[in-house]
């Protein structure tokens, strides 16, 4: 026909098409990612409903084009049709263990948006440290920080993440784990953790926050009154993992109360008593990872579980507990990235299936997503990003595609040449197995 | 022999290679105070190493490992006053190294045109090493792990029978042809040039004998030597003709320990590197027991990453902790941290070797009373710190 452009006219433009506006909106939960994209002769639409969906179909159409031996770019006619398996895809850093500077985040951010995650679980403070720079209460990081000059973020650090994932469709959900994983909260706030005796006398050690004065919960309300200002996410992780009993029970006020109460010996009466009164004040909904849910199971209706624990297929267990139980969950047992191993270890967390468990329709639809965990005791920034990427892209497949999408050759394939694709991006992403690409990492 | 006293230091050794590791030392005293002053203290330091050959052994065929990598890992060797660089610089994989006599090898055995070691690359990485005291042992592993050989020289391997047919595919290096040993004649006159040091590294691990066997001629040369169905007796009669060809060049060999246990006639100087994990202190013992040196590297597999702090085990390891005479013992000349390139290239390199390999250079350089891991530990974690 006349008006036909010729197939030699270069491709110069995608049309994006997006329905509902919402530049200026944050991501959540329940944001569509569906996105459509067609490349036909003369031109090349990408439609989608939300400017979400819209990132998502960028990416895809950045990884569709290719470049020829004479260096010209094409793309393949194409007719995509694309949303995601589960609307939670995450990745957890840990900025306590180690502190990350603040490029080693946004990095992080981008190449999170390459592999279509959409939520960044940022497991801000710990034991070791507390980088994070509280306006409500300052000596916390200025007491708690590695250096409270040097590793610490600020008021201002913690925008620039926000936005940064923002413009990635990328959800920031900060987790402010306790009564647990709360020893570098002590130096700022004297009395909040729970001093731990040797006998008659207190031992000059501390354990988990303190659950039985009222100092602890005006202390604990105030501070995530100013996180959930501080992080617009409609949700906030209270943590509540790994709470050791004993110094609890070595001290004698706690020991009182817990008659009083008539909690017996059964401690973890005491951690849902915390949890209750520490979490229930907060405004936003909590995410909890799993014993707090065995052992507080008046949790508002609309927590989200996160499933952790990974005693060998055990999770799958648990995952059918907590949806039958009614409550939404996350996985993340078998994707803890900071387990190293020798050898092609993606193959094991790319075969992972969230749904593999005994449970009704509606119980499976419970499965909000999962999340990748990097947990910081041997990662910081010399590491991080090889021992992230490309591991973590079969996480990203494994929560985006579909459940038939699974076999491991085609993955390899696909997957170590998207490793070349992230080291032509500049990603300090390590190799899958032997080989090379036609852009290698310069070194150093 | 270091002497900190004021006004002046004197660091008095007596061969440069000394300064050196004195040099190491001398600056890993210098410390910071508060106000930013550097200070050293007050310090009367006598220092050898305990094994004289401590090694790294670094895999640029499975990846290339660009330039900047290997330089920037021989200045954190020279911290660690690690003194050998074992550069395994071909294998199956790839043929980076860009020979003169034989071009086609890495024109059509490299990954790419661009991933290569050109003569004048390779004389950087030794003067470079040499300016640190560290010695360049280049391994050209044969008969197994030839692969990318075959692509830029024809009729070097052995191609594989099945039911009287060549299949197309290729095994080790031919044993029984003369061409084999022509060209390894000329190929090693060039490497005993291009290397200085005295030592080259012929491999001979893991040979799959199962092409071989398929191979008519390769049959008939059995039958004709009398090695009846025993191929290890053919790799030690390939091996050996190997070993003349590089002595006559008057460079000293290292081997794989296979070479030793299939039994080939070794040159007494002949050093054996020891790197299967199963039992590895009986082959110490076998290897001395037989007068040969060894070089001990099965415990060190650095490229076997775990979760947690695997430096322990390594730290752990005493080399000579194996049933001999003192005599044999004293055959134990070091050890190697080897970082096979399977899943390592200068992506992870740095942050998968060091600080793990620190621990490793510990134990070859320090008495062997120097045990304490939460003193190792404190240690470690600063020289981390420096080293970053």
């Amino acid at each position: 026909a006349e008006n036909e452009p010729s197939w030699e006219t270069p491709c110069a433009e995608l049309l994006v098409y997006v329905s509902t506006p919402g530049c200026d909106g944050f991501p959540s939960l329940d944001s569509k990612e569906s996105y459509k994209l067609s490349v036909s002769k003369g031109s090349m639409l990408l439609s989608a409903e939300t400017v979400w969906g819209a990132l998502r179909g960028l990416e895809t159409f950045s990884q569709l084009i290719g470049r020829d031996e004479n260096g010209t770019y094409y793309i393949n006619e194409t007719e995509i049709v694309d949303f995601p398996r589960f609307p939670h895809r995450g990745l957890l850093l840990d900025t306590s263990r180690h502190y990350l500077p603040l490029r080693a985040i946004l990095e992080t951010l981008d190449v999170m948006a390459y592999n279509k995650f959409n939520v960044f679980h940022w497991h801000i403070v710990d034991d070791p440290s507390f980088p994070y720079e509280s306006s409500t209460f300052p000596e916390l990081s200025k007491q708690g920080a590695f250096n409270a000059m040097t590793h610490v973020y600020t008021a201002s650090d913690v925008r620039t993440v926000i936005e940064h994932a923002r413009l990635r469709g990328i959800r920031v959900i900060a987790e402010f784990d306790t009564p647990g994983h709360t020893l570098s909260w002590g130096p700022g706030a004297p009395g909040l953790l729970t001093p731990c005796y040797m006998g008659k006398a207190p031992s000059g050690a501390y354990g988990p926050i303190n659950p039985i004065v009222n100092s602890t919960y005006q202390f604990v309300t105030s501070l995530f009154q100013e996180v959930s200002t501080v992080f617009p996410d409609f949700f906030l992780h209270l943590g509540g993992d790994e709470v050791d009993f004993t110094c609890w029970k070595s001290n004698p006020e706690i020991r009182a109360f817990m008659t009083e109460m008539g909690f017996g010996e059964d401690y973890k009466k005491l951690e849902s008593f915390y949890i209750q009164r520490g979490a229930g004040n907060a405004s936003v909904t909590a995410l909890i990872p799993c014993p707090v849910f065995t052992c507080a199971p008046q949790l508002r209706p609309d927590t989200i579980i996160h499933v952790w624990k990974d005693n060998r297929m055990q999770y799958l267990k648990e995952m059918a507990n907590v949806t039958r139980a009614g409550y939404r969950a996350l996985l993340s047992a078998p994707w803890y990235l900071n387990r190293i191993s020798y050898g092609q270890d993606w193959i094991e967390a790319y075969k992972v299936e969230p749904l593999r468990f005994e449970g009704s329709p509606e119980q499976k639809a419970l499965v909000m997503g999962g999340e990748a965990c990097m947990w910081g005791e041997y990662v910081d920034v010399t590491n991080l990003t090889p021992r992230l990427w490309p591991r973590g892209g079969a996480v990203a497949e494994r929560l985006w595609s579909n459940e038939t999408v699974r076999d491991v050759q085609d993955a390899y394939a696909r997957l170590a040449e998207f490793r070349c694709t992230l080291l032509g991006r500049g990603v300090q992403a390590q190799p899958l197995y032997v080989g090379y690409c036609d852009h290698e990492f310069g070194g150093v | 022999h270091l002497t900190v006293t004021e006004p002046v230091a004197i660091l008095k050794a007596s061969e440069v290679w000394g300064a050196l590791r004195g040099l190491e030392t001398f600056s890993q005293l210098v410390h910071e105070d508060d106000y930013g002053s550097f200070l050293v203290n007050e310090s009367e330091i006598d220092d050898f190493p305990r094994f004289a050959h401590r090694g790294v052994l670094l895999d640029t065929s499975r990846h290339y490992l660009p330039l900047k990598s290997i330089l920037e890992n021989l200045d954190a060797m020279a911290f660690n006053k690690f003194n050998v660089l074992h550069w395994h610089i071909v294998d199956d994989q790839s043929f980076p190294y860009q020979s003169i006599y034989f071009p086609e090898l890495s024109d059509k055995g490299a990954y790419s045109s661009n991933l290569i070691y050109t003569p004048t690359d390779v004389r950087l990485v030794i003067e470079y090493a040499r300016l640190r005291g560290i010695r360049v042992i280049p391994e050209f592993d044969t008969p197994g792990h030839t692969q990318s050989w075959g692509k830029g020289q024809k009729d070097l391997l052995t191609p594989c029978y099945n039911g009287g047919q060549p299949t197309g595919s290729f095994g080790p290096v031919n044993p029984v042809w003369n061409t084999t040993y022509d060209f390894m004649t000329k190929f090693f006159k060039e490497i005993s040039s291009v290397f200085p040091d005295e030592f080259i590294h012929l491999g001979g691990d893991e040979v799959d004998f199962s092409c071989w066997k398929s191979n008519p001629e390769v049959k008939e040369f059995m039958k004709k030597q009398g090695f009846g169905k025993d191929y290890a007796k053919l790799e030690s009669y390939y091996v050996q003709n190997i070993l003349d060809i590089v002595s006559s060049y008057n460079k000293g060999q290292m081997v794989w320990q296979e070479v030793f246990d299939h039994k080939a006639q070794l040159k007494p100087d002949t050093v054996v590197q020891v790197w299967m994990a199963n039992n590895y202190a009986r082959e110490l013992s076998s290897v001395t027991g037989a007068g040969l040196t060894a070089v001990l590297s099965a415990p060190w597999y650095l490229d076997y990453i775990s979760y947690g702090q695997d430096w322990k085990k390594y730290y752990s390891v005493e080399p000579l902790n194996f049933p001999g005479s003192e005599k044999q013992k004293k055959l134990v000349i070091g050890g190697e941290a080897c970082l096979w390139g399977e899943f390592v290239d200068a992506t992870n390199l740095t942050p998968r070797l060091w600080p793990r390999a620190s621990a490793v250079g510990e134990r070859l350089w320090s008495s062997s009373n120097v045990t304490n891991l939460q003193d190792a530990y404190n240690r470690l974690t600063n020289h981390r710190c420096r080293m970053l």
